[in-house]
Formats: structure tokens, sequence, C-alpha cells
């Protein structure tokens, strides 16, 4: 591929995802590249870079876009993130919110949606707790095929493999012909998703107690980082909580959020309340006050790592 | 070291799966039939059985109800590995007392992510 060229792709990338592709990501991005010239009839990624310096189609550039962006997901990926919520966060928000019986997830950058859908399976589980309650859980993704595919709760039997029990598979999903499977009606309902891009204004998305963010970060370079990160910290309820991948931090990045201490992946607000969700001295190795209430009945960090 | 019975009648799929468990520090022994792998559970009951369900002299189903009825036969994690992927299957062999079930092909990925579910391997 001629240089001008990659820049030009690479740039467009940047600029519309936020995804950085350094040179060495050449042959990725060719790869990834042909079958879109293909679809518009052409032969060479020449003739592509030639069209969308000529004519900048709109549609042309989404797909280029969201050719370019990686789509790997799991249900229950990494495990912990959602033990952490089952145990940790979950008994959290039944007490905190036990007011207004409602809570909001998002599960941003959602890919074909197991993130999303796993954490309304562990919300299933816990129905007995949870009768009564509202639940919100929102995914959004940049790709418009992928949010579709999302929506159709339909994964390949290689998929419903990778993380997802059995015990789950039998009760949550039906299976469709031979070898797809399909998240039941109720469960598909808990979950909405649509479009979203990180990098532009969140839109009218309202205040979330709990936001995903795994695996995102590390495509961005460091100032993107800092800015998604900066506008999460506007949509989070100031005792809500953040998960971010196991490779990411906030570290040098964002002082808008601190880690919660022995929660590996957990992020809070750098100044939250005193009270709230996992109050002071919740996961931090600090002894609540004597005499308090408050932690009896949930499960101890120790509990959640083993 | 955590030990693995990897039984199905294909030398292929057995010498994936040792290559998958081998990997995930298990000591990996192999047997072609249900019959093969009771005697080998009789010398020494494994951590783990991946289980094929079809094959001669004795298939998966009958080596896991077998299996169960040992004295010391419910020690081990049986995950069946098989193209049987209907649901109907599924829930046959869940009845009978296999832990996990896995619908072939399929990867390291998958085994592994079984495993971490099932709190063998670490995740």
């Amino acid at each position: 591929m001629k240089p001008e060229d990659f820049d030009l792709f690479s740039s467009l990338v940047k600029q519309r995802s936020g995804l950085v592709l350094s040179k060495d990501k050449s042959y990725l991005l060719e790869s990834r590249l042909i079958p879109v010239a293909r679809k518009y009839n052409l032969k060479t990624l020449e003739e592509l870079a030639q069209l969308v310096r000529t004519k900048r189609d709109e549609a042309i550039l989404h797909a280029i876009t969201e050719a370019m962006t990686t789509n790997e997901s799991f249900f229950f990926r990494d495990t912990k993130p959602f033990d952490q919520f089952k145990k940790l966060l979950l008994p959290e928000l039944l007490r905190t919110r036990a007011a207004k019986k409602q809570f909001r997830i998002w599960s941003s950058a959602s890919s074909s949606g197991q993130e999303a859908y796993s954490l309304a399976m562990i919300c299933a589980e816990e129905a007995a707790k949870l009768q009564g309650w509202k639940i919100d859980i929102l995914g959004t993704d940049i790709s418009t095929e992928m949010v579709e595919r999302a929506k159709s709760g339909i994964y390949s039997q290689f998929e419903v493999q990778r993380g997802l029990p059995i015990a789950l598979l039998m009760k949550c999903f039906s299976q469709i012909g031979t070898d797809k499977w399909q998240l039941k009606e109720e469960l598909r309902r808990m979950v909405q998703y649509r479009e979203g891009n990180l990098l532009t204004d969140f839109g009218p998305i309202g205040v979330f107690d709990v936001i995903y963010c795994r695996n995102v970060l590390i495509y961005f370079d460091q100032p993107t980082k800092t800015r998604v990160l900066e506008a999460m910290s506007h949509v989070l309820a100031p005792d809500g909580v953040l998960f971010l991948g196991g490779a990411e931090t906030v570290l040098g990045i964002s002082d808008k959020f601190k880690p919660l201490e022995n929660e590996r992946g957990v992020y809070v607000l750098a100044n939250r309340p005193d009270t709230g969700m996992l109050p002071k001295g919740r996961g931090t190795g600090v002894a609540p006050p004597v005499g308090s209430s408050v932690f009896t009945g949930t499960s101890s960090s120790a509990s959640i790592s083993a | 070291m955590k030990s693995c019975l990897l039984v199905d009648d294909s030398r292929v799929i057995r010498k994936v799966a040792r290559q998958i468990f081998e990997a995930l520090d298990f000591a990996c022994e192999e047997a072609e039939n249900g019959q093969m792998a009771l005697e080998a559970c009789q010398k020494a009951m494994p951590d783990v059985i991946l289980l094929d369900w079809n094959m001669p002299v004795m298939d998966g189903m009958e080596f896991l109800r077998a299996l169960r009825k040992m004295a010391n036969g419910g020690e081990s994690v049986v995950v069946f590995c098989t193209t049987e992927n209907d649901m109907k299957h599924i829930q046959d062999a869940m009845a009978n007392g296999a832990n996990e079930y896995i619908m072939k092909p399929f990867d390291a990925d998958i085994v592994r992510s079984k495993l971490i579910q099932l709190g063998i391997v670490e995740g």
C-alpha cells in the first residue's frame, strides 16, 4: 500500500473511531479493507483511496471505519468483572437504590452484545431479589452491523460456548436450526442496543450506576483515552462504578477516576462521596467503623477474588 | 499438576485436545473408548475427563453412567465433547451427571473458558 493511502485510511479511522493504526498495522488494514473495496466494485485499495479523496461518501467512510474496528467478544469475558458485579455491586445496588428500586448499566462498545447480555443473565438469576425493580441495561457500539447482531441475540455455536456455562445455555437460549442459538426474548428485552460513538457527545444518554468500558481504551491514543474517561465521569452516578479491561488503567491518563483497592479493574470517581455505593473503607482495606451494619451480609473482597 | 483423561475414538481429536490441556498444565492420559476409559479410571481417577459421545465398544453415555456408580466416580469433572449439538442430548448428558458440555468443533478458547467456569483453571 502507498504510504499516502495508509495515512489517508488511518487518519480517517482515527478521526471517526479513535482507533490508532500504527505503520505495522498496514497488513491488517489491507486485509480488512479489501472486502470493502470489493463491495464497491473496486479492484484495489488505491482505487478505494481515490474514491475517498474525490467523493466523501458517508456510507463508504462508515464502511471503512466499521471494517477496522475489532469485534471480538465473549460471554462473561474474563469472568471476574461479572463475579464482581454479582457479588460486590449487586448487593450494594440493592442496598443503596432500595428507595428508587432502579439502576442503570451501560455496556460501552458493546460489540455483538455478549457483555450486556451476560449482565442481563446475572440479573435474571437474581430475579427473586429484584422483584419490582426497574433495571436498564444499555449497549452502544459504533458499528451498525454489530448493533443489529446484538439486538437479534443470535449467536453461532462457537460464540455460545466461549465463556457461557452449559447450564445457562440450556436455561437462557433456544436453538435455531442446527448451529445457531438465540437468547430468549425475556432476556433480550432487558437490554437496549443502539449506535453510539465514544468520541462524540454521548447525547441524552442519562446517568449510569455502572459503566463497563473494557478493552476499548487500549485502541486509543492518550489524549483520546483522557477525553473518553472525562466524558464518562459526567454520566456516572457520584457513587457509581466503572469497569476497565485488564490491560487498561486510569493512572497517568485521567484524574477523574481512581482504582478501587483490592478490586482489579474497578474504578470509582476520584471525588466520590463517603456514602452511597461502596462507601469509604469498602474494598480499601480500611475496617468499617465499629457498630456499622453497612457491611454485614455482603460478600467480602476475598471471596470475590477466589 | 492436575490430571486429565481424554476419551475419543479419533486419534486426531485426542491429539488436539492433548495440546490444549497440556498448554493448561494438565498431565494427560488417553482412551479410545468408554471401556478403556473405565479401566483407566479404576487405576487412577483423573481430575477432568473430556468425553466423546459416539464411540465403538462403549459409548460416552454408558461410560458416564458406569463412572458415576463407582465408589470414587463422583470426584472427576466430566466435560462431554461431541458433535451431538441438540438440546435433548445436552439435557440427557447433564441429567446423567456430566458437569459441562462442549459441542464440536471446539478450540482452546472454548476449553479454557469452560475450565475457568468450572473453577479448575484460574482466569
